[in-house]
């Protein structure tokens, strides 16, 4: 193995990293950065789930609880699943897929960087003076006039880190625009491209409205301009449009990037192209577009007219049918494939599994009628945590493991990363499936006590928790092991397409030796062979 | 005369100047839905409070605004004919131009701050001192606080703006840029364009309701 300068070893003092404009160093930086804000996140989710073990409130104060979960939310929303797959795996691999020396724009690359860096310091701040009670979704007029919590500290957090998302998409659009390899053509794209591409259209058109929306909640709050305030005049509903009109699309922030994962994963570990590979990649761009027209169905019990909820419940519907198309594409990609199970695959079809149940009841929801009986409960909870952790934490997990190879050089454990991505499967089934009975039985969300007949669903809940959270910790041990023990990994250990796998790992900090050519479509394994050869 | 080249991830000098126009159009397009937000909510209150937001505008310096409106829109202009002598080489011409429509933005906030200090000894400006004697107040309240919050960011993007020209104006006084590389400038004024408009659209929606018949 050869012992050539990578970007890894090129210049390893602390300011050689701080200031690096190179793609690959800012990925680890945002590696770094978001698995810290992910345990943060996690922490806050142990102590409700611990609260929650008992119908009394008898761990933490109602007050506290409050904070808690507004905690995770803003920390996991914003500061952990929004930028997760885009801003780790994308600014890795994305110059690296389409064969370009760097990101179109390096230095704003970095700016990103040191915004979500400052934006997710404002909000910790926030919490360690005393944190905020209003829920991730900051509705008004609490959050305006009644919260006694640091709401404009919080929201200025998020103000900040917004823009850090808005940089991230637009270097993205630019460079798949215009720095794809010669012969690189859009139905030549990996379709992880595809989904990034259609992330960065929503990072761009959605987080300005959520900036604007959260600037005019802090100037509410601290100056009283009541554009919000009733008592003055404004409309509280208004900031519930504005803020779903970004936050809705944000869910497809947070899935899209999993969904490109999960294509790049099904195919190489099922040996075959994608079935129906521009179905699949238009799916991601029907995704981006519809998304923007459904988020009327946050707010079916609002007091909405008749007529927009019916407009918005039927848009809801719609956009379900790309997800599916996606899905069934993937099923018949596997047929007759030439499988294998490694931890990759294990999180693929986990992905496949939970996102699929975390979608159909989503159409429970997208349907006026029963979305009234469920607001606000635990069938809500559920539902989005089997998107956005049972999808997207999922995918991302299998994308890490994937690429880790590419980015440290090292293999990972099979069989503790097999171990672990089996132990999520489960434990997240067993914390959430729960969650759906909680919610038809009636159990609201955001309460710290409840009824003791509730109670063993929520044991069941808590209990798988706590298998969770060790699941969740375990890749932090083998994949840290594997940096110093580790195998050696081959330029392309998978023997898999991409032009990501044609440089070594880890790669050179100006990428390609040779800039490369394309000649063939997407996923050709012909070349490659079935049999793969273990750990080439 | 020094030869430019690439920035290293590009392949040409070509590619580079696509690289930075797409990057600036993007960015157009997240500041269009961020102000698009707030004109949006703007509109919402102003249909549903016509009288009021009407007579509330009559109080804005229609003066001024006017005023303002046409130094920006000359500014736009030497910016777009300082685009077309970076293309013919004559630099030195070119950072005159974007000299002068800095200054223009200096007129344009000198002007606005003139008419903040003027609205708040009138108590107009919401959360600093407002006062209205009208049954309507409150609906005067919203409109104001649209007012300032508008004009305000826009004012920001002036601010901003300047220090772009400005800048962009000392490199092309050192004549760094080229016949086959000047898109710094290009850059730069689609910016200031996109600055003038939304000051175009805000004229029209703060300044003009109420003024006719």
């Amino acid at each position: 193995m050869s012992e050539a300068r990578n970007y890894l070893t090129e210049d390893n003092s602390i300011r050689s990293w701080l200031l690096t404009t190179d793609h690959k160093r800012v990925a680890i930086l945002y590696f770094i950065a978001i698995t810290v804000f992910f345990f943060i996140g996690g922490a806050a989710a142990a102590l409700i789930r611990l609260e929650l073990l008992t119908p009394q409130g008898d761990l933490v104060t109602s007050d506290t609880y409050n904070r808690l979960f507004s905690m995770h939310g803003i920390i996991m929303v914003w500061f952990f699943l929004i930028p997760s797959i885009p801003s780790t795996l994308g600014n890795f691999i994305v110059p690296l897929m389409i064969g370009a020396r760097d990101l179109a724009f390096p230095r704003l690359n970095l700016t990103s960087w040191y915004l979500f860096i400052a934006g997710g310091l404002t909000t910790l701040y926030a919490i360690f003076v005393g944190g905020v009670d209003t829920g991730w979704t900051f509705y008004t007029p609490f959050s305006t006039i009644y919260s006694n919590s640091h709401v404009v500290l919080a929201v200025t957090g998020v103000f900040i880190a917004g823009f850090s998302s808005i940089l991230t998409g637009l270097n993205f659009i630019v460079t798949i625009h215009r720095l794809r390899a010669p012969g690189l053509t859009w139905y030549r794209l990996p379709l992880f491209l595809w989904s990034l591409y259609a992330t960065s259209v929503i990072l761009v058109l959605a987080t300005p409205v959520l900036a604007i929306t959260l600037l005019l909640v802090a100037l509410d709050r601290a100056f009283g301009i009541g554009i919000f305030d009733p008592s003055r005049g404004g409309d509280p509903l208004l900031f519930q449009h504005l803020f779903w009109f970004y936050s809705h699309p944000a869910v497809y922030i947070m899935i899209l990037p999993g969904m490109g994962v999960v294509s790049e994963l099904i195919a190489c570990y099922s040996r075959k192209a994608i079935f129906g590979y521009k179905f699949v990649a238009w799916s991601a761009i029907a995704i981006a577009g519809v998304g923007f027209f459904v988020w009327g169905h946050h707010m079916f019990v609002s007091g909405q007219s008749a007529f927009a909820g019916l407009v918005f419940s039927f848009m809801s519907f719609i956009v379900a049918v790309p997800s599916a198309i996606k899905v069934f594409n993937w099923t018949a990609t596997m047929h007759k494939g030439w499988i294998s199970y490694d931890a990759p695959m294990l999180y693929a079809l986990g992905f496949i599994g939970l996102f699929t149940v975390g979608g159909l009841s989503g159409l429970f929801l997208a349907c006026l009628a029963y979305d009234v009986y469920v607001t606000d409960t635990y069938f809500v909870v559920a539902h989005f945590h089997y998107i956005m952790v049972g999808g997207m934490v999922t995918a991302y997990f299998g994308g890490l493991h994937y690429w880790w190879p590419k980015i440290t050089g090292r293999l990972y454990p099979e069989y503790w990363a097999r171990a672990a991505a089996i132990l999520i499967f489960f434990g997240f089934n067993m914390t959430f499936f729960p969650q759906f009975i909680l919610g038809v039985l009636g159990m609201p969300r955001r309460y710290h006590t409840y009824p003791p007949e509730f109670q063993i669903w929520h044991v069941m809940s808590s209990t798988g928790a706590s298998i969770l959270a060790v699941a969740y910790a375990l890749p932090l041990f083998y994949l840290g092991w594997s940096l110093f023990f580790g195998q050696r990994a081959s330029a392309n250990p998978w023997q898999t397409t991409g032009l990501e796998w044609q440089t070594p790992s880890p790669p050179p900090t100006h990428n390609f030796e040779t800039p490369p050519e394309v000649k063939r479509k997407p996923y050709d394994f012909t070349t490659k062979g079935k049999a793969r050869a273990q750990n080439a | 005369m020094p030869e430019a080249r690439p920035a290293r991830q590009f392949v040409d000098l070509r590619q580079q100047h696509d690289v930075a126009r797409l990057g600036m159009w993007v960015f157009i397009a997240t500041e269009v839905l961020f102000f698009g937000g707030l004109i949006l909510a703007y509109c919402v209150y102003r249909s549903g409070y016509p009288a009021e937001f009407a007579e509330a505008a009559r109080h804005t310096k229609i003066v001024i605004g006017t005023a303002n409106t046409a130094i920006l829109l000359t500014s736009s202009f030497l910016v777009a004919w300082a685009v077309e002598a970076a293309r013919l080489r004559e630099s030195r011409f070119a950072a005159l131009l974007l000299w002068t429509a800095a200054l223009l933005g200096v007129v344009f906030l000198s002007l606005k701050g003139a008419e903040y200090a003027m609205e708040y000894h009138e108590r107009l400006l919401p959360g600093l001192d407002f006062s209205f004697a009208s049954p309507q107040a409150h609906a005067v309240h919203l409109f104001f606080s649209f007012y300032i919050v508008a004009t305000g960011l826009h004012a920001v993007h002036v601010a901003v703006g300047i220090a772009v020209l400005v800048a962009v104006g000392i490199r092309a006084h050192q004549r760094a840029y080229l016949e086959a590389y000047h898109s710094p400038i290009t850059v730069a004024g689609l910016y200031w364009h996109f600055v003038d408009l939304v000051w175009i659209f805000l004229f029209a929606l703060i300044y003009l309701p109420g003024r006719s018949g």
